[in-house]
């Protein structure tokens, strides 16, 4: 059993008078890959957008390396190891891709990732590198994000629709780098519509259904019958 | 009550019939002499004509001191989008700080700029920091209504400190030195130093925003605030240094303004129209854009006051004017990709 | 099923009765007051109303103009100019002023709109500026240092100088008056549920079907109609004019946009309280002269941060009071039937 690296507990989460989270507890351990499956609007975008401190959470909330960051400003929890690629990609449109990868690495995080190994991972991103990042299709802008947060090395990465928008072959090949990524020890938390793509790519599964925990297990262990009961409620 | 404004000659301009000189007048050159056999006509018409290469160079001169005017107010607002209306004001505060530092430590004007950049570089940080980035967000009413409350305060706590006196800061011979560009063509050295620097200015700007760290750090924070926080950029801290950086660009004017002629409390508003003005003909989102502003406007409130001196000011505003009937994005405006 | 829209609160009925009482007190002003009394009741008519067009303006139509002294300036030298040079009588000129302005801004609207935001507000501070200078230039006008009314004018007002100062004030008091009443109409009219549309979301407001450009140009130029004659009879009274007093930055922008700012932007009690609030600063406090500004300065700041909604929107906010009826409300099935 690896070691937990961020463990939440009883996240609740409103936008103004609106909850979307009621009391979500799950557990990513060190290198681990976790999916988080549901229906839109089901909270999995509120869930990351809690962890990476752009939403506002109770301190104890989220416990990361064993130090409650639940609250911290998202600049503060970037610092701390965890890095998320966006929903709808977030590129910067001033900045050339490459300038985008290198904002990613602002941080200075010692580690495994760097301008070289990424343009490794995608090539494609290597070739248009000094192409502004607007000019980029949008598998290849997905590659730029997932570049960018790798930039900043961390512990812990979060993906939030990655497949939204792009055609399957598009989003197997996005999938096929994660390996890599968990290869250098990262933990991935992988939110998805997009169900078998999640459930290849990760080792625990997640499924949330309208701001609840509605299953958790194994992914090897899931039915399919068991899924659809918890992703669509029935 | 005083005039906010001052009336129609701005200070930049009063030197210009110094160097332009009497048409009619014998130039040193003559004076050496006799005059070269040409007939009286075409001695005329070469003289007129220098006389208007005089107005242009002189308009260029000081439009590079409106670029410079101007480059602090647009980094400004590409960054956090905020207008500064109280920036011609501070230009003004970092005049007087300089004459105060030369005057109490006995040091030249260069040598004061070591100590007026860092100190108008820190009020930038400070400013940012605890007052305006509380005003940023949607809403443009706070950050323009804050700015102006802070333009009456700076503009009436120099009233109070230094009274309205005109007051001016000595920079030693190289205020009078002329260089010669050719016949009947006379520069001035310290207009001509001052260009120099504010196209130093700029191409050191352009440098820093595209070419270090802290500028993506800048154009990000500008794009996307929220996901420049993910990126592990406070902006509170990015704005504050952006800030600092446009303050520290405002010392420098506010040293030239200091030695170029005599300034007092009231002048920021001038000058935050000249600087804005360039920024609107040169376009928005582009630095050397903003020097062919300045350059621009320059040159015709040069024109306009050669025509009639009280046309000066009413000549750059007129520019101003054509250029937003005719082409409101400006000459040169950055096309976003 | 018909829904009816009703207008107002309960308080609207107190706001009513106090404005009627509030206006016979003043209007008898001359019976109880001196020569100073009136002179300075003027004087806080025309800030009312400015500040009141101004919050107009910039509160409800979004243009925030730093550069309405323009239009003050522009009814002053019409005014001036009709008089001295085309003897006509200045209390045709208020309204002929007001006629003259709002030609003018219709060119300047058009130009000063291609800006936005912020560059907006610098946009019309250099219209002014523009005006400034040009006025400047007008020896006929007395150019940089301007001129005075001619006595005979004066005079022809009315025969004595009591009657004169009892005129003037009852002029400005009605113009006062007439402002509110024309900005109270404006925003209860479908013009007004469009603008409070506009200054809530405007992609949406004009999503649903408002013509945003033609209601701020409309905002704009009868702005520019009022403030111009308010700036005629302001320098009637003054009898003099000069550029410097008539586009002065201070006197017709900066004190306005204070005065509404702690008064409370964008409702209509909000620049009132904040004339009060003004002209009880200035009484107290105007010996400190340079001081007195940096403390404006300063408290418009401290509202702009703590309480951006002025002192009428700390009021609302704690009392829900509403001296003027514009509120809409759907009235409930039962309320209908009542």
């Amino acid at each position: 059993m690896p070691e937990v690296l961020l463990a939440v507990r009883d996240l609740v989460a409103f936008y103004g008078d609106f909850q979307a989270l009621f009391g979500v507890s799950i557990e990513v351990g060190r290198g681990e890959a976790v999916a988080v499956i549901g229906a839109n609007g089901a909270g999995k975008s509120t869930l990351l957008k809690s962890i990476a401190g752009l939403l506002h959470a109770r301190s104890d909330a989220i416990v990361f390396a064993g130090e409650p960051i639940g609250g911290m400003p998202a600049f503060a929890v970037a610092a701390r190891g965890i890095a998320l690629v966006p929903e709808g990609r977030g590129l910067f449109p001033s900045l050339t891709v490459e300038e985008n990868l290198l904002v990613g690495g602002q941080l200075g995080r010692p580690g495994a990732w760097n301008l070289r190994r990424i343009y490794e991972l995608f090539p494609a991103l290597g070739q248009r590198r000094k192409l502004p990042s607007t000019a980029l299709s949008g598998g290849q802008q997905q590659m730029a994000a997932l570049g960018r947060a790798l930039m900043a090395n961390p512990q812990l990465l979060l993906c939030d629709e990655i497949s939204l928008g792009l055609a399957p072959i598009v989003v197997r090949e996005i999938y096929a780098r994660l390996p890599a990524v968990r290869a250098e020890g990262t933990a991935i938390v992988v939110v998805e519509q997009d169900v078998v793509q999640a459930l290849a790519a990760a080792q625990h599964v997640y499924c949330l259904q309208e701001g609840r925990v509605a299953l958790s297990g194994a992914a090897k262990d899931l039915t399919r019958e068991a899924i659809a009961a918890a992703y669509f409620g029935v | 009550m005083r005039s906010v404004v001052e009336g129609a000659r701005s200070w930049e301009f009063c030197n210009l019939r110094k160097t332009i000189g009497n048409i009619d007048a014998p130039s040193t050159a003559q004076a050496r002499g006799p005059p070269p056999p040409l007939s009286w006509g075409r001695k005329y018409a070469s003289k007129r004509l220098m006389e208007w290469i005089n107005v242009i160079l002189q308009g260029v001169l000081v439009g590079g001191l409106y670029a410079m005017f101007a480059a602090g107010l647009s980094l400004i607002f590409g960054v956090m989008r905020l207008v500064n209306i109280a920036h011609g004001d501070l230009i003004v505060l970092a005049a007087y700080v300089a004459l105060v530092v030369a005057q109490t430590l006995g040091i030249g004007p260069l040598t004061a700029l070591i100590i007026v950049v860092p100190v108008m570089a820190a009020i930038g940080y400070a400013l940012q920091w605890f007052v305006l980035n509380r005003t940023l967000g949607d809403d443009l009413l706070p950050p323009l209504l804050v700015t102006f409350g802070l333009s009456v305060i700076i503009q009436n706590g120099l009233l109070t400190l230094f009274t309205a006196d005109s007051v001016k800061l000595q920079a030693g011979p190289i205020e009078v030195a002329t260089i010669r560009l050719a016949e009947g063509l006379y520069v001035g050295v310290l207009p001509l130093v001052q260009f120099a620097v504010a196209v130093a200015v700029i191409a050191g700007l352009q440098l820093v925003f595209y070419r270090t760290a802290l500028g993506r750090a800048f154009r990000a924070a500008a794009d996307e605030p929220a996901m420049a926080q993910l990126m592990g950029l406070d902006n509170r801290h990015v704005f504050a240094l952006a800030m600092a950086l446009s303050l520290a660009v405002v010392a420098i004017a506010g040293v030239f303004l200091a030695v170029r002629a005599n300034f007092d409390p009231s002048q920021g508003p001038a000058r935050l129209i000249f600087g804005f003005e360039a920024v609107i003909i040169g376009g928005l989102g582009s630095l050397w854009g903003t020097l062919a502003g300045g350059l621009i406007l320059g040159v015709a409130q040069a024109v306009g006051a050669h025509l009639n001196p009280g046309w000066q000011i009413l000549a750059g505003h007129i520019a101003f004017l054509i250029v937003l009937a005719a082409r409101p994005q400006g000459l040169f405006p950055k096309v976003r990709p | 099923m018909t829904v009816r829209v009703a207008f107002g609160t309960r308080t609207h009925w107190v706001g009513a009765a106090l404005g009627a009482i509030a206006f016979v007190a003043l209007a008898a002003a001359p019976l109880w007051g001196g020569r100073d009394d009136l002179q300075l009741l003027s004087e806080i008519y025309a800030y009312v109303a400015l500040a009141s067009l101004w919050n107009l303006l910039a509160g409800y139509a979004g243009l925030v103009s730093v550069g309405q002294q323009a239009y003050v300036g522009l009814g002053a030298y019409t005014l001036f100019a009709l008089a001295i040079l085309f003897g006509i009588s200045p209390l045709w000129s208020i309204p002929l002023a007001g006629v003259v302005a709002a030609g003018l801004s219709v060119p300047v609207a058009l130009l000063v709109f291609r800006l936005r935001g912020h560059y907006f507000a610098i946009g019309t501070w250099i219209v002014a500026e523009v005006f400034r200078l040009t006025a400047s230039q007008i020896s006929a006008l007395g150019g940089g240092s301007g001129t005075s009314l001619p006595v005979a004018m004066v005079i022809a007002i009315a025969p004595t100088r009591q009657l004169r100062d009892f005129t003037m004030y009852w002029i400005a008091l009605a113009l006062a008056a007439a402002v509110l009443a024309l900005i109270v109409w404006l925003l209860r009219s479908r013009y007004g549920l469009a603008l409070k549309a506009i200054r809530d979301a405007e992609l949406a407001a004009s999503c649903s079907g408002v013509d945003v450009y033609r209601i701020k140009f409309l905002v704009y130029v009868i702005t520019a109609l009022a403030t111009a004659m308010l700036g005629a009879l302001i320098f009637l009274q003054k009898l003099r004019i000069s550029p410097d007093a008539a586009f002065s930055v201070n006197d017709w922008t900066a004190f306005v946009i204070f005065i509404t700012v702690i008064g409370g932007i964008g409702r209509i009690e909000g620049p009132i309280v904040g004339t009060l609030v003004f002209f009880a600063l200035r009484q107290t406090l105007a010996d400190l002269g340079t001081i007195y500004l940096m403390m404006l300065g300063l408290v418009a700041i401290v509202i702009m941060l703590a309480a951006p909604k002025g002192i009428w929107g700390l009021i609302v906010a704690r009392f829900g009071w509403q001296l003027f009826p514009l509120e809409r409300t759907v009235l409930s099935e039962k309320a209908q039937k009542r």
